[in-house]
């Protein structure tokens, strides 16, 4: 047998650290005890900024390491970014909630690290046996901490039903992963890309099987990133989960999850685009229409949200579904816009407290304006950002989603998105009415935090002010996507 | 040869009969035991195709770790078994029409040739001659090199599965005496030892506590 050689580990850097880190805050957090949560929060915080840095300082070029197993270019780079600062942030704005409702234990922020770990596997991942672990890796986590408030039967109804159905689609993915590797003989996404254009056409029995593989795969991301119709378990996940888990859910994983859709869909299986693209077209619509007509009805803030990030998934698969490097662009900056509103959202919903308790009801938000106009003010950005108002950063992520389709002849996708987020203002500007025009009902608890205020604050002014100077963002997101796209 | 052959014969008949005494012994407990018998003898099978690492997998996961949680939930849950089947003559003829339709469908499939399939013969990792090399090392060979990245991974997975478990089961309990080493190892043992010198004969000042 061949001698072995040592892999190249600097790629991996980040992921190393982080693995490093977060089993050394897990021994930490066993011998010092649950008093230690707020430090290991911010450890958590200060060793996901060290990723960060780590993965900025890295070269950008396209490396595989590992055997082929593991891919770092500028997309990876790109929505590592993102991940790593959602799940910082998601971590700060926890702090007052975790300390308050009962879920101090020291097992929080190391888990979170451990699901943002995963998270960045899932992007690096250049293999399908790799995409698995890294989603496991991630998923596992993610299904701890929505019910970590094991005391409180909607958490763990919460963490059960997204077990449950979190394992159905591993298991639609792993059989698509099964079929794609049966009939193309390898399991790297390289490998499966040169199979897809050398060997498999004209060979009846293995275009099929192929076919069969992606469509499971695609079923699994899309329930993975909460598209229409596999968006179940988000409304009443999204509910029932303590609200900083909420936060992180609908940051950081939908962001790790569609870079794996980018990846795997634009990588090994490109030649297919003409089949895959189908899917997308229809999940996008689907997504787009029920984001915005079943949000009308809700009465939960947290529910509002679910049925509002299964609308932007839509969004931002129309430009997946235009198959240029426009398209792609605009969806990493519509993640990117996206992850910064529903960061800036969570942490109002988490300044949602009346006399130390927790409240979730819109109608709880009456009058905030009189009682507590600079939440009110920062609430009613991310509202109208949501809903598409120019100038705010929502519509530029719309934007350039919409051009690419209608660059691509896409005209009915298109205008089937505006109209949908036109219904869906609907929603997202009531809360601004209930703010600012209803009777005054009983203020939040004051003051917010340092934490929430400096979380509201910086999202608000990104949210306001992206208009002004666009440029570094779209400048990353096209470099990205020219890696994704070559 | 023929020792293969009767070798094979008894371990296949022993494990359908083992098998069928799963399903019809009224014991739970014998039930899980012939399941068992079905495994070891199984991994007799495996050994004799060669594949001594699936047969040590069969033991060592299946006999050892799934064979006696069935026990422990057979034993500590009060499952009434004998209500459990008692629907069995009633559900037979539906199962039965059922297991027919399968099995007709299996027989189409392989007498059809539709298994026959030309497949792409790209191989990620082609498997080593088994003459030169035992499948067991054969698997570390690439499992701890190439796959190593894998290997870890799938730990990390483990790690928070155990985290996990802990984290929504542990209970800390104030009514629970713990052991303390801390205490025990720094309790000074002129205080709690007495070394009595005692007169062979003499009657004892022993002092029993």
């Amino acid at each position: 047998m061949q001698p072995f050689v040592e892999p190249d580990y600097l790629p991996a850097l980040p992921e190393l650290f982080l693995a490093g880190a977060s089993v050394t805050l897990l021994m930490a957090g066993v011998f010092i005890g649950d008093r230690s949560t707020r430090l290991m929060t911010w450890l958590a915080c200060v060793a996901m900024a060290a990723a960060f840095v780590m993965v900025l300082v890295l070269p950008d070029e396209r490396t595989t390491t590992f055997f082929g197993l593991f891919v770092t270019d500028r997309f990876a780079a790109f929505m590592k970014c993102l991940v790593l600062v959602g799940a910082a942030v998601t971590l700060i704005v926890g702090l007052g909630y975790v300390k308050r409702e009962g879920m101090n234990r020291f097992e929080f922020p190391v888990l979170i690290v451990f699901a943002t770990l995963g998270m960045l596997l899932m992007i690096s991942a250049n293999d399908l046996i790799a995409l698995y672990v890294g989603l496991e890796l991630q998923s596992l986590s993610l299904y701890i901490v929505a019910a970590f408030r094991r005391d409180s039967l909607r958490s763990t109804e919460a963490g059960l039903k997204y077990f449950v159905l979190g394992a159905i689609s591993s298991g639609l993915l792993l059989y698509g992963c099964s079929m794609v590797y049966g009939f193309t003989g390898v399991t790297g996404f390289e490998g499966i890309a040169e199979a897809l254009a050398t060997t498999v056409p004209g060979n009846v029995a293995a275009e099929t099987g192929v076919l069969i593989g992606l469509v499971f795969i695609a079923a699994a991301l899309a329930f993975k990133v909460s598209a229409v119709p596999f968006h179940m378990w988000t409304p009443d996940v999204y509910e029932g989960a303590p609200t900083p888990v909420t936060a992180f859910f609908a940051a950081a994983p939908k962001v790790a999850a569609m870079a794996l859709l980018l990846r795997v869909f634009l990588g090994p299986f490109h030649e297919l685009a003409g089949q895959w693209d189908q899917i997308i077209i229809f999940v996008s619509i689907a997504s787009m229409g029920l984001g915005a007509f079943a949000a009308i009805g809700q009465k939960n803030i947290k529910r509002l949200m679910a049925y509002s990030s299964i609308g932007h998934v839509g969004y931002a698969l129309v430009g997946l579904s235009a198959g240029t490097p426009e398209g792609i662009r605009g969806v990493l900056v519509y993640m990117l816009i996206y992850m910064v509103m529903t960061l800036g959202g969570f942490a109002c919903i988490l300044a949602m407290r009346q006399r130390g308790q927790m409240v979730e009801e819109i109608s709880d938000l009456s009058g905030l304006s009189k009682t507590n106009p600079s939440l009110a003010l920062a609430l009613a950005i991310f509202m109208f950002s949501m809903a598409g108002i120019p100038p705010l950063a929502g519509f530029f992520g719309k934007l350039y989603v919409f051009l690419a389709a209608v660059d691509e002849g896409l005209y009915g996708l298109a205008i089937f998105g505006v109209l949908a987020s036109v219904v869906g203002a609907y929603y997202y500007i009531r809360i601004v009415k209930v703010m600012y025009f209803d009777q005054p009902a009983e203020g939040f608890d004051r003051p917010v935090g340092v934490e929430l205020s400096a979380v509201l604050a910086g999202t608000g002014i990104i949210t306001l002010f992206f208009f002004a100077y666009p440029a570094p963002i779209l400048a990353g997101a096209e470099a990205a996507a020219a890696a994704l796209m070559p | 040869m023929i020792i293969q052959t009767i070798m094979f014969y008894v371990l296949a008949v022993v494990t359908v009969g083992a098998g069928v005494m799963v399903i019809a012994s009224r014991n739970p407990v014998h039930s899980v035991l012939f399941l068992i018998l079905a495994f070891f003898n199984s991994a007799g099978l495996f050994v004799m195709m060669g594949a001594e690492f699936l047969a040590m997998i069969l033991i060592i996961v299946y006999v050892g770790a799934v064979a006696v949680l069935f026990l422990f939930v057979v034993m500590m849950l009060n499952i009434n078994f004998a209500e459990l089947r008692a629907g069995f003559l009633q559900y037979l003829p539906i199962g039965g029409v059922i297991g027919i339709i399968l099995l007709a469908e299996l027989v189409l499939v392989f007498a059809s040739g539709a298994i026959d399939i030309e497949v792409p013969t790209t191989v990620a990792s082609p498997t080593p001659p088994a003459d030169e090399i035992t499948n067991t090392q054969a698997l570390g060979d690439v499992l701890y090199t190439h796959y190593a990245y894998l290997f870890q991974g799938a730990g990390f997975i483990l790690l928070i599965a155990m985290v996990g478990a802990i984290v929504l089961t542990h209970r800390r309990r104030a009514d629970v005496r713990r052991q303390r080493i801390t205490d025990q190892v720094a309790r000074d043992p002129k205080a709690t030892v007495q070394v009595t010198d005692i007169e062979p004969g003499a009657e004892g000042t022993w002092k029993s506590d």
